[in-house]
């Protein structure tokens, strides 16, 4: 499978280095490598969620206790966490870092990933939530740290795009 | 049983714990017994307070985790169950008040009140203590046992579709969530 093993471990690093102890997950392609580090790292706690939407309730409860955390998902996961993101993490201004794999862009292989693609940083845009591409390997620690200073200083969440390029690897 | 008495019977309880509730009556009702800076009300995003519980829960194994959910409520987050389940936080109490109605929004019937049994999906998903009652004296005596028990419990009290006239307090959404994270920020941690 080419997901990328140096992209998915320069990320982990990088939630690492931003203080990152919960991740809370729903496996896709793309994210299996960063999933396995997460699950073999005894200083981070990982949790697999059944619909991505917990994610959010999970992280919000991991700011109050005084963890930092990150979500790794699908941009349809993220779709399908768009109440959560409302009304838990704006509403009560969590700061959340969501990293959402970019599927469905240019290259894109898989029939049922393009509609996604097609909407994901417009409904990022009308929720005024800050995204950033990571589009290759001299983006990934820059652009994660910088995410999370601007989630931690605004209280609100932001998204850190992972784009084929980085991740896929044919 | 109305839920107002059971929150009232278990009060000193949660006033050692730390507390977070769903929205619109429980949170109403809680706020009318006292407010206190280990109590946070979710306000809305239905379903994720078990979520949110399971978030400090895994967080802070120290602390003890108390949250007061509702049958609409868990309904639409039936998946967290089995994912509470598998992580099973030995730390966490779980009561869903089941009246059978979003009583919030006029009173519209839940699935529970055609039979769903959400003890019965917690036990399914693996929750490892799940009990049903309907007397206030079992709900107090079931409490305190999954308090005493220390692993992860469900329990579903079956209380009347009664609340109070209005659900707006004067607590401000933020002035709540900042207090509550200022609280558990001081609350002494072991060693």
């Amino acid at each position: 499978m080419p997901v990328s093993v140096s992209s998915s471990q320069l990320i982990f690093d990088a939630l690492k280095a931003s203080g990152v102890r919960l991740i809370s997950a729903l496996p896709e392609t793309w994210l299996v490598h960063l999933i396995r580090l997460a699950e073999d790292d005894p200083s981070v706690t990982l949790v697999r969620l059944a619909k991505e939407e917990e994610g959010v309730g999970l992280s919000a409860g991991a700011h109050f206790a005084g963890n930092r955390s990150a979500m790794l998902m699908q941009n349809h996961g993220f779709l399908a966490a768009v109440n959560g993101i409302v009304s838990c993490a704006q509403l009560y201004r969590i700061p959340l870092l969501m990293l959402i794999s970019l599927r469905g862009e240019f290259g894109e292989k898989d029939p049922w990933q393009t509609e996604g693609g097609l909407v994901t940083e417009d409904v990022l845009k009308a929720l005024k939530i800050p995204a950033v591409r990571l589009e290759r390997q001299d983006h990934v620690a820059d652009r994660i740290a910088k995410a999370m200073t601007l989630a931690y200083a605004s209280n609100r969440p932001v998204a850190v795009l992972l784009c084929r390029d980085l991740m896929w690897e044919e | 049983m109305r839920r107002l008495e059971a929150l009232q019977a278990i009060y000193p309880d949660l006033e050692q714990s730390v507390v977070v509730t769903i929205m619109g009556a429980v949170a109403a009702e809680l706020q009318s017994l006292g407010h206190r800076p280990n109590f946070f009300y979710l306000q809305h995003a239905m379903g994720l307070a078990s979520s949110l519980g399971l978030g400090i829960a895994l967080s802070r194994p120290e602390l003890r985790v108390v949250v007061l959910d509702g049958d609409g409520s868990v309904l639409m987050n039936l998946g967290g169950l089995s994912t509470m389940a598998r992580y099973r936080p030995r730390n966490l109490v779980h009561v869903v008040f089941d009246n059978e109605s979003l009583l919030s929004v006029g009173g519209f019937p839940t699935a529970t009140s055609t039979g769903a049994d959400l003890a019965g999906v917690a036990k399914a998903s693996g929750v490892p203590r799940t009990a049903t009652v309907e007397r206030l004296e079992d709900f107090v005596a079931e409490f305190r046992g999954a308090l005493a028990a220390n692993d992860l419990t469900t329990l579903v009290a079956k209380v009347e579709a009664v609340g109070p006239a209005g659900f707006l307090t004067d607590l401000g959404l933020l002035e709540n969530r900042f207090q509550f994270a200022r609280c558990l920020r001081d609350w002494p941690r072991p060693g």
